[in-house]
């Protein structure tokens, strides 16, 4: 946790902090996208069928 | 410019072993963050330093995989309507200004030379206290303390207001009052008080301080769970991008070992996300109570270890929280699966 400390502008550390940020959209959506795919496969594959407990 | 950047943080020098290492620790610390709404930064940061990091990178690049993890849970959690960003602002304000008295009260401590001993003696009656809340309540089966996944599917103004809650709502009627979701009614000054001693104790403690946060906002400010795991995540992200950026302009953030962290907890907080729809709540409660359980012994060993300078106790400490992690992420998606068959099964029978 960061408390009251104030940070100074720093160009690269902000393209790293951004670089993280970004992957963690792209993750969220790229993963999102893969289940609407392969979500009812796998359920198949799994539980013999899609679940209807979902 | 980007090659130079990847190249100075680690991340093309990583072996696939690690890289294979890294991304398995994090599908496990993602299905117990989807499933929990905590858990993620006691587990990350021993595990670096097992690994022989340095110190501020082990805290550092800790720091920036939960950030990331909180955004991609957020994400999912304002997907459901679950974030109260009112709710986070002022929280994010009482925790920051908690968070730096937590920190004057190590420094003062320090001075006085009791600071180790009081802090590791705190964390283990904090960690052990809400364990055994969270165990005790799973076992009686009344669905109270932690996260009761069950009462996501309610409607967030059927939830119902545990009574602390209520009489605190009633009492203190202190101007401004703020409408939160949930049709929630609470003084502005009551949400301060909350943050400002989760803050207190996180700054005190040097944890994310989720596992504090969230039972506060359920007990004291009456807010519904979904919710309460919804913005303790919006807060995390602000909590720690901001530690993230101060810990990286240090070097402290290795790219190379928070980017595999998160491509597997991206897909774990999924898993874990898509669990809570599926498994009895109280049965996983029993196991995360545990885990927090042999987290409050492990860091006791730990501190008998580090003070009898014998680092094979600390050892056990720190291969005592990863192990009781990895068990219970298992046993969610053991539970999962079998939950499914067994529905799938009395779905088919019922046809039949």
């Amino acid at each position: 946790m960061a408390g009251l400390e104030i940070p100074t502008w720093d160009p690269e550390t902000a393209l790293l902090i951004g670089t993280i940020l970004l992957e963690a959209i792209v993750l969220y959506v790229a993963y999102g996208g893969l289940e609407r795919l392969f979500g009812p496969y796998l359920m198949k594959l799994l539980v013999g069928g899609e679940a209807s407990a979902q | 410019m980007r090659s130079s950047l990847l190249d100075g943080l680690g991340i093309l020098e990583m072996s696939p072993e690690m890289l294979a290492l890294f991304v398995g620790f994090g599908l496990v610390v993602g299905v117990l963050f989807g499933f929990f709404g905590m858990g993620g930064s006691f587990l990350v940061t021993p595990a670096l330093l097992m690994l022989d990091y340095p110190a501020p990178v082990a805290v550092g690049s800790g720091m920036a995989f939960v950030f990331g993890t909180a955004v991609i849970a957020t994400l999912k959690h304002h997907d459901l309507g679950q974030v109260d960003y009112k709710l986070g602002v002022i929280m994010i304000t009482g925790t920051t200004i908690g968070i730096e008295a937590g920190r004057a009260s190590v420094y003062y401590l320090e001075s006085l030379g009791l600071a180790g001993g009081v802090i590791s003696v705190s964390y283990v009656a904090l960690l052990g206290g809400v364990g055994a809340m969270v165990t005790r309540d799973a076992l009686n089966g009344d669905g109270g303390g932690g996260t009761d996944h069950e009462a996501a599917d309610q409607d967030l103004s059927e939830y119902e207001i545990p009574e602390v809650a209520k009489t605190i709502q009633q009492t203190v009627r202190i101007p401004p009052m703020v409408t939160l979701r949930g049709d929630v009614r609470v003084s502005a000054w009551v949400i301060t008080a909350v943050a400002f001693a989760t803050g207190l104790l996180s700054g005190f403690l040097g944890v994310g301080g989720g596992f504090i946060r969230m039972p506060a906002m359920i007990y004291a400010i009456g807010v519904p769970v979904p919710v309460a795991v919804g913005t303790d995540l919006f807060e995390i992200v602000f909590s720690g991008g901001l530690g993230s950026y101060l810990y990286g302009q240090g070097g402290g953030v290795n790219l190379g070992i928070v980017a595999p962290l998160l491509f597997g907890s991206a897909l774990g907080a999924r898993i874990g996300s898509a669990a809570t729809a599926v498994v009895d709540a109280d049965g996983i409660k029993i196991y995360f109570g545990g885990m927090l359980l042999i987290g409050a012994v492990a860091v006791g060993v730990g501190e008998v270890g580090s003070y009898l300078g014998n680092s094979t106790l600390e050892l056990v400490g720190l291969v005592l929280v990863i192990g009781a992690a990895v068990v219970v992420a298992f046993a969610i998606l053991y539970t999962t699966i079998v939950s499914l068959r067994k529905t799938r099964r009395q779905a088919t029978t019922a046809v039949d």
